[in-house]
Protein backbone atom coordinates (compact mmCIF):
# COMPACT_ATOMS: atom_id res chain seq x y z
CA UNK A 1 0.00 0.00 0.00
CA UNK A 2 3.05 2.44 0.77
CA UNK A 3 4.74 1.14 -2.44
CA UNK A 4 1.03 2.36 -3.98
CA UNK A 5 1.12 5.92 -2.61
CA UNK A 6 4.85 6.03 -3.48
CA UNK A 7 4.01 5.97 -7.11
CA UNK A 8 1.10 7.91 -7.16
CA UNK A 9 2.52 11.60 -6.23
CA UNK A 10 6.52 12.29 -6.74
CA UNK A 11 7.68 14.96 -4.63
CA UNK A 12 10.79 16.82 -5.06
CA UNK A 13 12.09 19.16 -2.96
CA UNK A 14 14.35 22.37 -3.58
CA UNK A 15 18.23 21.16 -3.37
CA UNK A 16 19.71 24.12 -2.16
CA UNK A 17 20.11 23.36 1.28
CA UNK A 18 21.23 26.78 2.42
CA UNK A 19 17.75 28.55 1.33
CA UNK A 20 14.99 26.57 2.75
CA UNK A 21 12.28 24.57 0.48
CA UNK A 22 10.02 27.00 -0.35
CA UNK A 23 8.92 24.91 -3.30
CA UNK A 24 6.88 21.11 -3.28
CA UNK A 25 6.20 19.90 -7.17
CA UNK A 26 3.27 17.27 -7.09
CA UNK A 27 3.50 15.29 -10.23
CA UNK A 28 0.73 12.89 -10.71
CA UNK A 29 -0.06 11.18 -13.40
CA UNK A 30 -3.17 12.05 -14.84
CA UNK A 31 -2.43 15.95 -14.83
CA UNK A 32 0.55 18.35 -15.45
CA UNK A 33 2.96 19.34 -12.70
CA UNK A 34 1.06 21.71 -10.71
CA UNK A 35 2.73 23.42 -8.53
CA UNK A 36 2.05 24.81 -4.94
CA UNK A 37 3.33 28.13 -5.28
CA UNK A 38 4.83 30.74 -3.15
CA UNK A 39 2.40 32.63 -0.51
CA UNK A 40 3.90 35.20 -0.41
CA UNK A 41 6.25 37.51 2.00
CA UNK A 42 5.91 37.24 5.48
CA UNK A 43 5.49 39.97 8.72
CA UNK A 44 6.27 40.42 12.19
CA UNK A 45 3.55 39.18 14.02
CA UNK A 46 4.89 42.09 17.15
CA UNK A 47 3.04 44.40 16.05
CA UNK A 48 1.25 43.49 12.43
CA UNK A 49 -0.84 40.74 13.42
CA UNK A 50 -0.77 42.24 17.10
CA UNK A 51 -2.14 45.65 16.37
CA UNK A 52 -5.00 44.24 13.90
CA UNK A 53 -6.04 41.97 17.01
CA UNK A 54 -6.39 45.01 19.18
CA UNK A 55 -8.23 46.60 16.89
CA UNK A 56 -10.61 43.67 16.28
CA UNK A 57 -10.96 43.55 20.11
CA UNK A 58 -11.92 46.97 20.54
CA UNK A 59 -14.16 47.57 17.35
CA UNK A 60 -15.97 44.03 19.04
CA UNK A 61 -16.12 45.78 22.08
CA UNK A 62 -17.50 48.97 21.13
CA UNK A 63 -20.36 47.08 19.20
CA UNK A 64 -21.47 44.89 21.93
CA UNK A 65 -21.67 47.75 23.80
CA UNK A 66 -23.71 49.89 22.24
CA UNK A 67 -26.13 47.08 21.15
CA UNK A 68 -25.96 45.62 25.29
CA UNK A 69 -27.27 48.94 26.17
CA UNK A 70 -30.68 48.95 24.09
CA UNK A 71 -31.22 45.85 23.63
CA UNK A 72 -32.52 43.74 27.06
CA UNK A 73 -31.57 40.06 27.79
CA UNK A 74 -34.90 38.37 28.05
CA UNK A 75 -36.37 37.13 31.64
CA UNK A 76 -39.38 35.49 31.78
CA UNK A 77 -41.55 34.51 34.96
CA UNK A 78 -40.17 32.09 37.72
CA UNK A 79 -39.67 28.64 36.50
CA UNK A 80 -42.82 26.26 37.20
CA UNK A 81 -42.88 23.06 36.45
CA UNK A 82 -46.72 22.92 36.22
CA UNK A 83 -47.34 25.31 33.72
CA UNK A 84 -45.90 24.16 30.32
CA UNK A 85 -45.96 26.44 27.48
CA UNK A 86 -46.96 25.65 24.26
CA UNK A 87 -44.90 25.44 22.38
CA UNK A 88 -41.53 24.56 24.92
CA UNK A 89 -38.42 25.80 22.52
CA UNK A 90 -34.89 24.62 22.84
CA UNK A 91 -32.12 27.30 22.47
CA UNK A 92 -32.17 28.60 18.94
CA UNK A 93 -29.21 26.60 17.82
CA UNK A 94 -31.10 23.50 18.76
CA UNK A 95 -34.32 24.43 16.84
CA UNK A 96 -33.14 23.23 13.63
CA UNK A 97 -32.64 19.04 15.74
CA UNK A 98 -36.26 20.23 17.60
CA UNK A 99 -37.64 20.41 13.76
CA UNK A 100 -36.04 17.30 12.82
CA UNK A 101 -38.13 15.35 16.16
CA UNK A 102 -41.45 16.55 14.99
CA UNK A 103 -41.30 14.20 11.81
CA UNK A 104 -38.59 11.87 12.75
CA UNK A 105 -38.76 9.21 15.70
CA UNK A 106 -36.59 10.38 18.57
CA UNK A 107 -33.63 8.03 18.30
CA UNK A 108 -33.48 8.99 14.72
CA UNK A 109 -33.66 12.74 14.81
CA UNK A 110 -32.49 13.46 18.36
CA UNK A 111 -29.42 10.55 18.45
CA UNK A 112 -28.38 9.39 15.37
CA UNK A 113 -28.81 12.05 13.07
CA UNK A 114 -26.95 14.63 15.42
CA UNK A 115 -23.61 11.53 15.84
CA UNK A 116 -23.57 11.05 12.29
CA UNK A 117 -22.83 14.81 11.55
CA UNK A 118 -20.78 15.16 14.66
CA UNK A 119 -18.80 12.04 12.90
CA UNK A 120 -18.75 13.79 9.52
CA UNK A 121 -17.86 16.82 10.58
CA UNK A 122 -14.77 14.71 12.32
CA UNK A 123 -13.46 12.89 9.48
CA UNK A 124 -13.80 15.15 6.87
CA UNK A 125 -10.06 16.15 6.33
CA UNK A 126 -9.24 12.53 6.73
CA UNK A 127 -11.62 11.48 3.58
CA UNK A 128 -10.69 14.29 1.18
CA UNK A 129 -8.24 12.26 -1.43
CA UNK A 130 -9.28 14.71 -3.81
CA UNK A 131 -6.45 16.93 -3.38
CA UNK A 132 -6.60 18.57 -7.38
CA UNK A 133 -9.67 19.52 -6.36
CA UNK A 134 -11.75 17.96 -9.05
CA UNK A 135 -15.58 18.88 -10.21
CA UNK A 136 -18.09 16.70 -9.11
CA UNK A 137 -18.59 15.89 -13.31
CA UNK A 138 -15.00 15.71 -14.15
CA UNK A 139 -13.94 11.98 -14.72
CA UNK A 140 -16.95 9.59 -15.48
CA UNK A 141 -19.71 12.29 -15.87
CA UNK A 142 -22.20 9.37 -16.87
CA UNK A 143 -21.51 7.20 -14.21
CA UNK A 144 -21.90 10.22 -11.62
CA UNK A 145 -24.95 11.41 -13.01
CA UNK A 146 -26.70 7.70 -12.38
CA UNK A 147 -24.95 7.51 -8.45
CA UNK A 148 -26.59 11.42 -7.72
CA UNK A 149 -29.69 10.55 -9.06
CA UNK A 150 -29.96 7.19 -7.05
CA UNK A 151 -29.02 9.39 -3.98
CA UNK A 152 -31.58 12.01 -4.49
CA UNK A 153 -34.46 9.49 -5.58
CA UNK A 154 -33.75 7.56 -2.39
CA UNK A 155 -33.48 10.54 -0.37
CA UNK A 156 -36.76 12.43 -1.64
CA UNK A 157 -38.71 9.13 -1.07
CA UNK A 158 -37.24 8.72 2.37
CA UNK A 159 -38.36 12.26 3.62
CA UNK A 160 -41.51 12.21 1.72
CA UNK A 161 -42.49 9.00 3.71
CA UNK A 162 -42.04 10.67 7.04
CA UNK A 163 -43.56 14.72 5.11
CA UNK A 164 -40.38 15.88 6.22
CA UNK A 165 -41.09 19.05 3.92
CA UNK A 166 -38.89 21.42 5.31
CA UNK A 167 -36.11 19.34 4.99
CA UNK A 168 -36.99 18.51 1.46
CA UNK A 169 -37.44 21.53 -0.07
CA UNK A 170 -34.06 23.27 0.28
CA UNK A 171 -32.66 19.18 -0.20
CA UNK A 172 -34.20 19.34 -4.05
CA UNK A 173 -33.08 23.14 -4.33
CA UNK A 174 -29.43 21.90 -3.77
CA UNK A 175 -30.26 18.73 -6.16
CA UNK A 176 -31.76 21.26 -9.08
CA UNK A 177 -28.87 23.13 -8.88
CA UNK A 178 -26.71 20.13 -8.67
CA UNK A 179 -28.21 18.73 -11.96
CA UNK A 180 -28.51 21.80 -14.21
CA UNK A 181 -24.27 22.46 -13.62
CA UNK A 182 -24.07 18.98 -15.17
CA UNK A 183 -24.80 20.12 -18.76
CA UNK A 184 -22.02 22.06 -18.85
CA UNK A 185 -20.04 19.41 -18.37
CA UNK A 186 -19.39 18.82 -21.99
CA UNK A 187 -19.69 21.89 -23.64
CA UNK A 188 -17.98 25.26 -22.57
CA UNK A 189 -21.06 27.76 -23.11
CA UNK A 190 -22.14 29.86 -20.19
CA UNK A 191 -21.13 32.59 -18.58
CA UNK A 192 -18.97 32.87 -15.34
CA UNK A 193 -21.84 31.96 -12.98
CA UNK A 194 -21.87 28.41 -14.97
CA UNK A 195 -18.67 28.14 -15.57
CA UNK A 196 -18.18 28.55 -11.56
CA UNK A 197 -20.96 25.67 -10.42
CA UNK A 198 -19.06 23.61 -13.20
CA UNK A 199 -15.97 23.63 -10.88
CA UNK A 200 -17.60 23.00 -7.56
CA UNK A 201 -16.66 19.41 -5.97
CA UNK A 202 -18.86 16.98 -4.44
CA UNK A 203 -17.93 18.33 -0.80
CA UNK A 204 -18.30 21.75 -1.24
CA UNK A 205 -22.04 20.56 -2.51
CA UNK A 206 -22.83 18.37 0.27
CA UNK A 207 -21.34 20.95 2.77
CA UNK A 208 -23.91 23.41 1.07
CA UNK A 209 -26.89 21.35 1.28
CA UNK A 210 -26.17 20.76 4.95
CA UNK A 211 -25.92 24.52 5.70
CA UNK A 212 -28.88 24.91 3.81
CA UNK A 213 -30.87 22.30 5.49
CA UNK A 214 -29.10 23.58 9.03
CA UNK A 215 -30.43 27.07 8.09
CA UNK A 216 -33.87 26.51 6.46
CA UNK A 217 -34.50 24.34 9.91
CA UNK A 218 -33.43 26.41 12.52
CA UNK A 219 -35.02 29.33 10.90
CA UNK A 220 -38.62 26.80 10.25
CA UNK A 221 -38.11 26.14 13.92
CA UNK A 222 -37.64 29.78 15.34
CA UNK A 223 -40.26 31.66 13.59
CA UNK A 224 -42.67 29.83 12.20
CA UNK A 225 -43.78 26.97 14.31
CA UNK A 226 -46.68 28.06 17.61
CA UNK A 227 -48.77 25.73 19.40
CA UNK A 228 -48.44 21.93 19.34
CA UNK A 229 -45.18 22.73 16.59
CA UNK A 230 -48.28 23.99 13.96
CA UNK A 231 -46.96 26.25 11.06
CA UNK A 232 -47.87 29.81 11.93
CA UNK A 233 -46.93 33.09 10.44
CA UNK A 234 -43.99 35.28 12.29
CA UNK A 235 -46.46 38.20 11.67
CA UNK A 236 -49.82 36.81 12.34
CA UNK A 237 -50.05 36.97 16.04
CA UNK A 238 -51.95 33.98 18.08
CA UNK A 239 -52.88 33.73 21.54
CA UNK A 240 -50.24 31.08 23.42
CA UNK B 1 14.69 48.97 9.24
CA UNK B 2 13.47 52.07 10.03
CA UNK B 3 10.28 52.40 12.90
CA UNK B 4 7.36 54.37 11.02
CA UNK B 5 6.11 55.35 14.07
CA UNK B 6 7.47 57.03 17.09
CA UNK B 7 6.66 56.07 20.62
CA UNK B 8 5.53 58.76 23.72
CA UNK B 9 8.84 59.34 25.51
CA UNK B 10 7.38 58.61 28.47
CA UNK B 11 6.45 54.85 26.92
CA UNK B 12 10.07 54.85 25.15
CA UNK B 13 11.71 55.64 28.82
CA UNK B 14 9.29 53.09 30.54
CA UNK B 15 10.50 50.13 28.11
CA UNK B 16 14.44 51.37 28.32
CA UNK B 17 13.82 50.69 32.88
CA UNK B 18 14.85 47.76 34.56
CA UNK B 19 11.73 46.46 35.90
CA UNK B 20 10.31 46.48 32.58
CA UNK B 21 13.28 44.53 30.95
CA UNK B 22 12.94 42.21 34.43
CA UNK B 23 9.17 41.39 33.26
CA UNK B 24 9.42 41.67 29.27
CA UNK B 25 12.99 40.01 29.49
CA UNK B 26 13.86 42.54 26.56
CA UNK B 27 14.11 46.12 25.92
CA UNK B 28 11.82 48.31 23.59
CA UNK B 29 10.93 46.08 20.55
CA UNK B 30 12.50 47.97 17.94
CA UNK B 31 14.75 45.19 15.84
CA UNK B 32 13.34 42.31 14.47
CA UNK B 33 15.14 40.59 17.05
CA UNK B 34 13.67 41.85 19.98
CA UNK B 35 10.13 41.34 18.12
CA UNK B 36 10.67 37.87 18.02
CA UNK B 37 11.16 37.70 21.18
CA UNK B 38 8.43 39.62 21.86
CA UNK B 39 6.45 36.71 20.70
CA UNK B 40 8.46 33.41 21.52
CA UNK B 41 9.70 34.66 25.03
CA UNK B 42 6.15 35.66 26.58
CA UNK B 43 4.03 32.51 27.79
CA UNK B 44 0.56 33.31 26.03
CA UNK B 45 2.26 34.74 22.14
CA UNK B 46 4.19 31.87 22.17
CA UNK B 47 1.24 30.19 20.74
CA UNK B 48 1.22 32.24 17.38
CA UNK B 49 3.91 32.02 14.99
CA UNK B 50 7.14 34.63 15.40
CA UNK B 51 6.17 35.71 11.72
CA UNK B 52 2.36 35.61 9.42
CA UNK B 53 2.39 35.80 6.08
CA UNK B 54 1.12 39.00 4.87
CA UNK B 55 -1.37 37.24 2.81
CA UNK B 56 -3.11 35.61 5.92
CA UNK B 57 -3.72 38.98 7.54
CA UNK B 58 -6.05 39.83 4.69
CA UNK B 59 -9.85 40.62 5.74
CA UNK B 60 -11.30 38.36 3.41
CA UNK B 61 -8.83 35.55 4.05
CA UNK B 62 -10.28 34.68 7.60
CA UNK B 63 -13.06 37.48 8.43
CA UNK B 64 -11.03 37.52 11.42
CA UNK B 65 -13.55 34.75 12.74
CA UNK B 66 -11.07 33.01 15.20
CA UNK B 67 -10.09 35.93 16.45
CA UNK B 68 -13.21 36.96 16.85
CA UNK B 69 -14.70 33.61 18.50
CA UNK B 70 -11.81 33.88 21.02
CA UNK B 71 -12.20 37.68 21.74
CA UNK B 72 -15.72 36.90 22.90
CA UNK B 73 -15.09 34.08 24.60
CA UNK B 74 -12.34 36.75 26.31
CA UNK B 75 -15.74 38.96 26.76
CA UNK B 76 -17.38 35.97 28.17
CA UNK B 77 -15.29 35.21 31.03
CA UNK B 78 -14.95 38.56 32.51
CA UNK B 79 -18.54 39.14 32.29
CA UNK B 80 -19.29 35.83 33.48
CA UNK B 81 -16.85 36.42 36.69
CA UNK B 82 -18.44 40.02 37.79
CA UNK B 83 -21.65 37.83 36.94
CA UNK B 84 -20.82 35.21 39.53
CA UNK B 85 -20.60 37.74 42.37
CA UNK B 86 -24.28 38.45 42.15
CA UNK B 87 -25.59 34.85 41.54
CA UNK B 88 -26.67 31.46 43.82
CA UNK B 89 -27.16 28.22 41.89
CA UNK B 90 -30.33 28.02 44.23
CA UNK B 91 -34.11 27.49 43.71
CA UNK B 92 -35.79 29.89 43.37
CA UNK B 93 -32.33 32.03 44.75
CA UNK B 94 -31.62 32.41 41.10
CA UNK B 95 -34.01 33.69 39.44
CA UNK B 96 -34.72 36.56 42.60
CA UNK B 97 -30.58 37.04 41.10
CA UNK B 98 -31.67 37.80 37.99
CA UNK B 99 -34.66 40.21 39.21
CA UNK B 100 -31.67 42.02 41.86
CA UNK B 101 -29.32 42.49 38.53
CA UNK B 102 -32.44 44.23 36.92
CA UNK B 103 -33.38 46.52 39.80
CA UNK B 104 -30.68 46.33 42.18
CA UNK B 105 -27.29 46.21 41.01
CA UNK B 106 -25.43 49.20 39.00
CA UNK B 107 -25.70 48.33 35.97
CA UNK B 108 -26.48 44.73 36.57
CA UNK B 109 -29.23 44.81 33.49
CA UNK B 110 -26.05 45.91 31.53
CA UNK B 111 -23.62 43.27 32.60
CA UNK B 112 -26.03 40.37 31.78
CA UNK B 113 -27.27 41.68 28.36
CA UNK B 114 -23.31 42.03 27.76
CA UNK B 115 -22.98 38.30 28.65
CA UNK B 116 -26.18 37.13 27.42
CA UNK B 117 -25.13 39.00 23.54
CA UNK B 118 -21.79 37.78 23.45
CA UNK B 119 -22.85 34.19 24.00
CA UNK B 120 -25.54 34.42 21.12
CA UNK B 121 -22.60 36.35 18.82
CA UNK B 122 -19.92 33.37 20.05
CA UNK B 123 -22.18 30.75 18.96
CA UNK B 124 -22.72 32.53 15.37
CA UNK B 125 -19.00 33.25 15.36
CA UNK B 126 -17.73 29.76 15.81
CA UNK B 127 -20.26 28.04 13.64
CA UNK B 128 -19.42 30.56 10.71
CA UNK B 129 -15.64 29.92 11.26
CA UNK B 130 -16.06 26.39 10.88
CA UNK B 131 -17.91 27.21 7.37
CA UNK B 132 -15.29 29.70 6.18
CA UNK B 133 -12.73 27.41 6.95
CA UNK B 134 -13.97 24.50 5.25
CA UNK B 135 -14.81 26.40 2.52
CA UNK B 136 -11.40 27.79 1.75
CA UNK B 137 -10.09 24.36 2.16
CA UNK B 138 -8.38 24.77 5.53
CA UNK B 139 -8.62 21.43 7.31
CA UNK B 140 -6.59 20.07 4.39
CA UNK B 141 -3.07 18.32 5.30
CA UNK B 142 -1.36 19.12 7.58
CA UNK B 143 -4.57 21.56 9.31
CA UNK B 144 -6.44 18.08 9.63
CA UNK B 145 -6.13 17.17 13.66
CA UNK B 146 -6.45 20.94 14.01
CA UNK B 147 -10.24 21.13 12.55
CA UNK B 148 -10.90 18.34 14.86
CA UNK B 149 -10.01 20.44 17.50
CA UNK B 150 -12.53 22.48 16.24
CA UNK B 151 -15.46 20.67 15.78
CA UNK B 152 -14.54 19.22 19.41
CA UNK B 153 -14.26 23.03 20.50
CA UNK B 154 -17.75 23.90 18.41
CA UNK B 155 -19.11 21.40 20.91
CA UNK B 156 -17.79 22.63 23.79
CA UNK B 157 -19.01 26.38 22.83
CA UNK B 158 -22.88 24.85 22.00
CA UNK B 159 -22.30 22.76 25.97
CA UNK B 160 -21.22 26.12 27.36
CA UNK B 161 -23.90 27.90 25.72
CA UNK B 162 -26.80 25.65 26.87
CA UNK B 163 -25.41 25.14 30.12
CA UNK B 164 -25.60 28.74 30.58
CA UNK B 165 -29.32 28.85 29.35
CA UNK B 166 -30.78 27.40 32.40
CA UNK B 167 -29.05 29.69 35.26
CA UNK B 168 -31.74 32.36 35.15
CA UNK B 169 -34.35 29.75 36.52
CA UNK B 170 -37.19 31.11 34.28
CA UNK B 171 -39.64 29.50 32.50
CA UNK B 172 -37.46 29.84 29.32
CA UNK B 173 -34.44 28.13 30.57
CA UNK B 174 -36.38 25.20 32.81
CA UNK B 175 -38.16 24.65 30.01
CA UNK B 176 -35.70 24.58 27.15
CA UNK B 177 -33.29 22.14 29.04
CA UNK B 178 -36.41 19.77 29.58
CA UNK B 179 -37.05 19.72 25.79
CA UNK B 180 -33.36 19.25 25.39
CA UNK B 181 -32.33 16.62 27.81
CA UNK B 182 -35.86 14.78 27.26
CA UNK B 183 -33.99 13.74 23.70
CA UNK B 184 -31.30 12.39 25.71
CA UNK B 185 -33.84 9.49 27.13
CA UNK B 186 -34.41 8.58 23.50
CA UNK B 187 -30.25 6.66 23.14
CA UNK B 188 -31.23 3.36 23.55
CA UNK B 189 -30.29 1.37 26.96
CA UNK B 190 -28.30 4.16 28.83
CA UNK B 191 -30.42 7.57 27.36
CA UNK B 192 -32.56 7.46 31.02
CA UNK B 193 -29.03 6.96 33.17
CA UNK B 194 -27.34 9.65 30.94
CA UNK B 195 -30.52 12.25 31.38
CA UNK B 196 -30.19 11.18 35.13
CA UNK B 197 -26.75 11.87 35.61
CA UNK B 198 -26.58 15.22 33.45
CA UNK B 199 -29.45 16.38 36.20
CA UNK B 200 -28.75 14.94 39.00
CA UNK B 201 -32.48 13.37 39.08
CA UNK B 202 -35.15 12.65 36.75
CA UNK B 203 -36.28 16.22 36.90
CA UNK B 204 -34.71 19.64 36.27
CA UNK B 205 -34.16 20.69 39.21
CA UNK B 206 -31.93 22.07 42.31
CA UNK B 207 -29.41 18.95 41.46
CA UNK B 208 -29.21 20.33 37.57
CA UNK B 209 -29.10 23.82 38.47
CA UNK B 210 -26.00 23.28 40.70
CA UNK B 211 -24.66 20.45 38.25
CA UNK B 212 -25.28 23.25 35.35
CA UNK B 213 -23.89 25.84 37.05
CA UNK B 214 -20.14 23.91 37.94
CA UNK B 215 -20.00 22.98 34.07
CA UNK B 216 -20.61 26.16 33.17
CA UNK B 217 -18.74 28.45 35.30
CA UNK B 218 -15.24 25.44 35.87
CA UNK B 219 -15.75 22.24 33.85
CA UNK B 220 -16.22 23.60 30.30
CA UNK B 221 -14.21 26.96 30.44
CA UNK B 222 -11.27 24.91 31.65
CA UNK B 223 -11.83 22.34 28.68
CA UNK B 224 -12.28 25.31 26.24
CA UNK B 225 -8.78 27.05 27.58
CA UNK B 226 -6.76 24.15 27.42
CA UNK B 227 -8.34 23.14 23.62
CA UNK B 228 -8.14 26.84 22.35
CA UNK B 229 -4.25 26.89 23.37
CA UNK B 230 -3.55 23.26 21.44
CA UNK B 231 -6.00 25.50 18.45
CA UNK B 232 -3.32 28.60 18.26
CA UNK B 233 -0.19 26.11 18.91
CA UNK B 234 -1.27 23.92 15.85
CA UNK B 235 -2.12 26.53 13.61
CA UNK B 236 1.37 27.68 14.64
CA UNK B 237 2.94 24.16 13.85
CA UNK B 238 1.05 23.62 10.79
CA UNK B 239 2.29 26.19 8.84
CA UNK B 240 -0.50 29.34 8.94
CA UNK B 241 -3.45 29.76 7.68
CA UNK B 242 -3.79 28.70 4.63
CA UNK B 243 -3.48 31.64 1.79
CA UNK B 244 -4.47 30.97 -1.69
CA UNK B 245 -1.15 30.25 -4.07
CA UNK B 246 0.13 32.51 -6.51
CA UNK B 247 1.71 30.09 -8.84
CA UNK B 248 3.37 30.67 -12.13
CA UNK B 249 0.92 28.28 -13.52
CA UNK B 250 -1.87 31.59 -13.13
CA UNK B 251 0.99 34.49 -13.24
CA UNK B 252 0.91 36.97 -11.13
Amino acid sequence: MAEKEINKYEAGFSSDAKKEPVRVVFITKKTSAKVIGDAGPRVMTYPHLLIREAIAFMALVIALVGVALFWDAPLEQLANPLLTPNPAKAPWYFLGLQELLHYFPPLVAGIIIPTLVVIALVIVPYFDVNIQGAPLWSGNPKRTLWIFLAVVITLTSLLGLFRAWTVLVPTEIIALLMLSSYRGSATQKGGAVAWWRRERTLSWWVMTWFISVAIVLTAVGTFFRGPGWSWVWPWSSHAG
Amino acid sequence: MANSFSMPPALEWLRATRVWKSIFRRGPALTNRSRSLAVFGNLFLHLLPVKVREKSLRVRVSYYLGSISFLLFVVLGVTGVLLMFYYHPAVPQAYRDMKDLRFVVSNGVFLRNLHRLAAQLMVLAVFWHMFHVFYRGGYRPPHEFNWVVGVVLLLVTLFLSYTGYLLPWDQLAFWAITVGTNILSAMPLIGRRIRFISLGGNLVGENALLRFYVLHCVVLPLIAILLVAVHFWRVQKDGGLTVPEEDGGKGN
